[in-house]
């Protein structure tokens, strides 16, 4: 690819993205009066996440199997109490335990 | 709300950003140089939408218009975002702090600034930001750097680290709050039909993790709304 579309391509991926952001961001200055409105804005993050997060993590890795487990760790690691960085870290250990064990194997 | 209470709450993301977007500089390092990769990272911060956005310029085919489509409806939540946090900042989170900071709401960083019992001002979101977008930028520098050394076995278990990130947001909420949890199964439900339901598989993955996202999230507002339990005083006085 040349550096002019690179410039192009980067320009129109950016400039979605911001305007994506700053536009409602800016326009809503008062508060939001609705109550059905208010409550499915407080979902909406938490379901935005589960919907990125299954099942697109089965996919991300070398086998189906090293994904679910990660889940399944991640789950009861932030069950536990984990954090942010904590759950992460057992995700990324399970895959790479289960990974490579079914390398060994 | 302070600038430095924003860095350190922020940190946590910043480190899974560096993890995440270290998988994002090894996948673009395959066709870009380095600062090129670099720069898309710098430019976006986003995760889904980058990755999205690569495939299309590695696609010979790729055409600006579909850059700009995928673009708009896999950033799309970004939008329910800034609604969301528009309803949570303080008041003197004025136009032109907002027009600065707005690159600063993504998945993660939103998700913390709303579960803040206090209104978000515009130093605390600045604060909160800085590491994760130093993480995200640097991360991306140094996987398209020196990435290709790494054997796929840690990459993609890297790559795992922004699920963990996600889950570690969700299922608190999950347990604290029932009907989150609902909420939830409904989305995870929602999104596995768009995955293995034969009519539905042409939906493209951004657009249907909007659907989920909508469908779940107004079955939650219609049989189980939320309490005001964020609402400042300052509102109750006029009255709803």
């Amino acid at each position: 690819m040349n550096l002019r579309d690179y410039c192009l391509f980067l320009l129109v991926m950016a400039g979605v993205t911001y305007l994506l952001r700053a536009v409602p961001f800016v326009l809503l200055k008062g508060k939001i009066k609705s109550r059905f409105w208010r409550s499915f804005l407080a979902y909406v993050p938490y379901t935005v996440l589960a919907a990125m997060t299954v099942p697109a993590i089965l996919y991300s890795t070398n086998s189906m199997l090293s994904g679910a487990c990660a889940l399944v760790a991640a789950v009861i690691a932030s069950l536990l109490g984990r954090g942010l960085v904590g759950v992460a870290v057992v995700a990324c250990v399970t895959v790479l335990g289960v990974d490579g064990i079914m390398l060994l194997l | 709300m302070k600038f430095s209470k924003g860095v350190q709450d922020g940190l946590p993301i910043g480190l899974g950003y560096f993890a995440v977007s270290f998988s994002f500089g090894i996948a673009g390092s395959r066709f870009l140089s380095w600062p090129l990769v670099t720069f898309i990272s710098m430019t976006n911060l986003t995760s889904a939408g980058q990755f999205a956005g690569l495939q299309i310029m590695a696609d010979a085919a790729g055409t600006f218009i579909e850059m700009a489509i995928a673009t708009f409806f896999i950033n799309l939540r970004y939008s329910l975002m800034a609604i969301s946090l528009s309803q949570k900042v303080a008041p003197n989170f004025g136009t032109f702090k907002r027009l600065l900071l707005a690159t600063g709401i993504t998945d993660e960083i939103y998700a913390l600034a709303v579960s803040q019992p206090e209104p978000v001002t515009a130093r605390y979101f600045a604060g909160l930001m800085v590491l994760p977008y130093i993480g995200w930028s640097s991360g991306t520098l140094c996987g398209a750097v020196c990435g290709e050394i790494l054997p796929a076995l840690v990459t993609n278990a890297l790559g795992v680290a922004l699920y963990g990130m996600f889950v570690a947001i969700v299922v608190p909420q999950m347990k604290a709050h029932r009907p989150t949890l609902i909420a939830v199964l409904i989305a995870i439900a929602c999104s596995f039909a768009f995955k293995f339901v034969p009519a539905l598989s042409g939906v493209t993955v951004g657009f249907a993790i909007i659907i989920c996202a909508l469908v779940a999230s107004l079955i939650g507002a219609a049989f189980f709304p939320v309490k005001d339990e964020n609402e400042e005083c300052e509102q109750s006085k006029e009255g709803a």
